[in-house]
């Protein structure tokens, strides 16, 4: 097909406009699954500190809705990830544009805390943007005109608690679960527990982790299509919350809100095992966007 | 578990002292703002610090703010960071500054335990990510120092009810992250057994 001029500029307009609107929404108003989560664990645990802790998540998320402030000050690194009909009248590389100076000008205009530094220098790159930011992460649709953003500000005190283990053949799906749960053992409190616990299996090094990461994405509780990886979620799930680490690292009965694993195939020398944490406050939004230009928000995809 | 109102800067040391691991705290009076580049312009760079930090509580933050007139600035939402990266502050923070609590999420590891036994020190646990919560109880941005470290400055905040915190190390040895970790990691004996 071909893609007219006025088009690609009216779409481009229409992705800036839609990433501007989904950083910012993120950051206030926590998605109803999350919430839902949160309000179980409040009722769950038993630890004097993580009760307090507990209820203070629950004041803040109430506080963040009633003043329209941000439910946490970390602006966070902005994830999207797109999904991207074959037919969309956009080419990635402009959806791209979009997403930049959308999360730049949602930057400004807030104005938003701008975290993004030079690696070396550490100097400040711009509005929430640098090179090589945000990141984006792609997934292309065959038969298929629309587009599908989420967008997930990503805090660095969890992802700052992000591991990989190439575990060996031998150490079988045992050795996963055990560097799961040191992995999220030794974390502590780091991460702003509870949160969700993304786990990326097979693939490589670099997809286990990237697996990890889509992960984080899903709404909390939801299950892997695989019924043996589904049932590996449940496991650990159950048993990280065994661990006693508790909200924020205090000590308590809920450690975790859920643990979600994506995986892929491998090769028959690797096991690749990468954990990325996602944070109480798991910042999570989404817009569809036709090929008409029309756009709906929406939490899933 | 007791509850405690304590205001900074603290002058009379007994007001640290009386303070027990598990506590709840709330804070009134100022507190300082500090995150990663001011600690390292302070103790690696040797800058003195244009604040007094005598009787001080620290609070690991980095704020987003709006600035309204030169060297102002109004809150838009401040929270707290995590305090692990920056530990082996701790002990310069109390013995050449007299700095007497630091608050941050997420616990300080086990060496910060020695120094703030000997020097009267505790480390205050927020709540992570509740900075929405946080914004509300912190009333004005008197101060603001070093802002070309933006949004790293050294921040003076006026507080009130700043809380609920718990304190995660007290001054006499304890500490609940190091409690924790430690059931922590014989339960894991026990888990890896099941599996």
């Amino acid at each position: 097909m071909t893609i007219d001029t006025d088009t690609s500029s009216r779409l481009l307009d229409v992705v800036e406009e839609a990433a501007a609107h989904l950083y910012v929404w993120a950051l206030k108003d926590i998605p109803q699954d999350l919430r839902d989560a949160l309000a179980a664990a409040r009722l769950r645990e038993t630890s004097v500190p993580g009760k307090r802790v507990l209820e203070t998540i629950h004041k803040n998320v109430n506080i963040a809705d009633s003043q329209n402030n941000l439910v946490c000050q970390d602006t966070g690194i902005a994830v999207y990830t797109c999904r991207v009909g074959e037919h969309f009248p956009l080419h990635p590389t402009r959806i791209y544009e979009g997403l930049r100076d959308g999360t730049a000008r949602a930057t400004v205009e807030h104005p938003l805390r701008s975290n993004a530094v030079h690696t070396i220098t550490r100097e400040n790159t711009g509005p929430n943007i640098g090179y090589r930011l945000p990141i984006v992460h792609w997934e292309f649709i065959p038969d298929w005109d629309g587009l599908d953003v989420k967008c997930i500000p990503k805090g660095s005190g969890s992802e700052n608690m992000s591991f990989l283990k190439m575990c060996v053949p031998a150490d079988g799906v045992k050795g996963i679960k055990q560097f799961v749960l040191e992995s999220i053992v030794g974390a502590g409190g780091k991460p702003c527990p509870p949160g969700i616990v993304g786990v990326g299996i097979g693939g490589t090094a670099d997809y286990a982790m990237y697996l990890a990461k889509e992960a984080i994405t899903r709404p909390v509780g939801t299950r892997n299509s695989d019924p043996l990886v589904a049932q590996l979620e449940d496991e650990l799930y159950g048993l990280l919350n065994e661990t006693g680490i508790g909200p924020m690292g205090l000590g308590g009965d809920v450690t975790v809100l859920q643990c979600h694993i994506e995986h892929a195939d491998t090769h028959m020398t690797l096991n690749p095992v990468a954990v990325n944490y996602q944070c109480w406050a798991a910042r999570r939004a989404s817009a569809h966007i036709a090929a008409d230009g029309s756009v709906d928000f929406d939490r899933e995809f | 578990m007791a509850n405690h109102v304590v205001t900074f800067p603290i002058t009379d040391p007994q007001e640290i002292l009386k303070l027990q691991a598990g506590d709840e705290v709330t804070v009134q009076g100022h507190i300082i703002g500090i995150r990663d580049r001011t600690q390292i312009r302070i103790f690696d760079q040797g800058v003195e610090p244009p604040m007094d930090l005598k009787g001080a509580f620290l609070l690991h933050t980095a704020p987003g703010v709006r600035k309204v007139a030169e060297h102002k600035y109004e809150k838009v939402c401040i929270g707290t960071t995590t305090s692990a990266r920056m530990v082996r502050f701790t002990e310069p923070l109390g013995s050449q500054y007299g700095v007497r609590a630091i608050c941050g999420k997420g616990g300080f590891p086990d060496e910060a335990i020695e120094p703030m036994h000997r020097l009267g020190m505790v480390y205050f646990a927020i709540v992570g990510g509740a900075a929405a919560l946080e914004t509300t109880q912190i009333e004005e941005i008197e101060e603001v120092a070093w802002e070309e470290l933006m949004p790293e400055c050294l921040w003076k905040f006026r507080v009130k009810d700043f809380g609920p915190l718990t304190v995660g190390i007290d001054a006499h040895g304890n500490s609940l992250y190091r409690d924790v970790q430690t059931r922590a990691k014989a339960k894991l004996e026990e888990l890896y057994a099941r599996l």
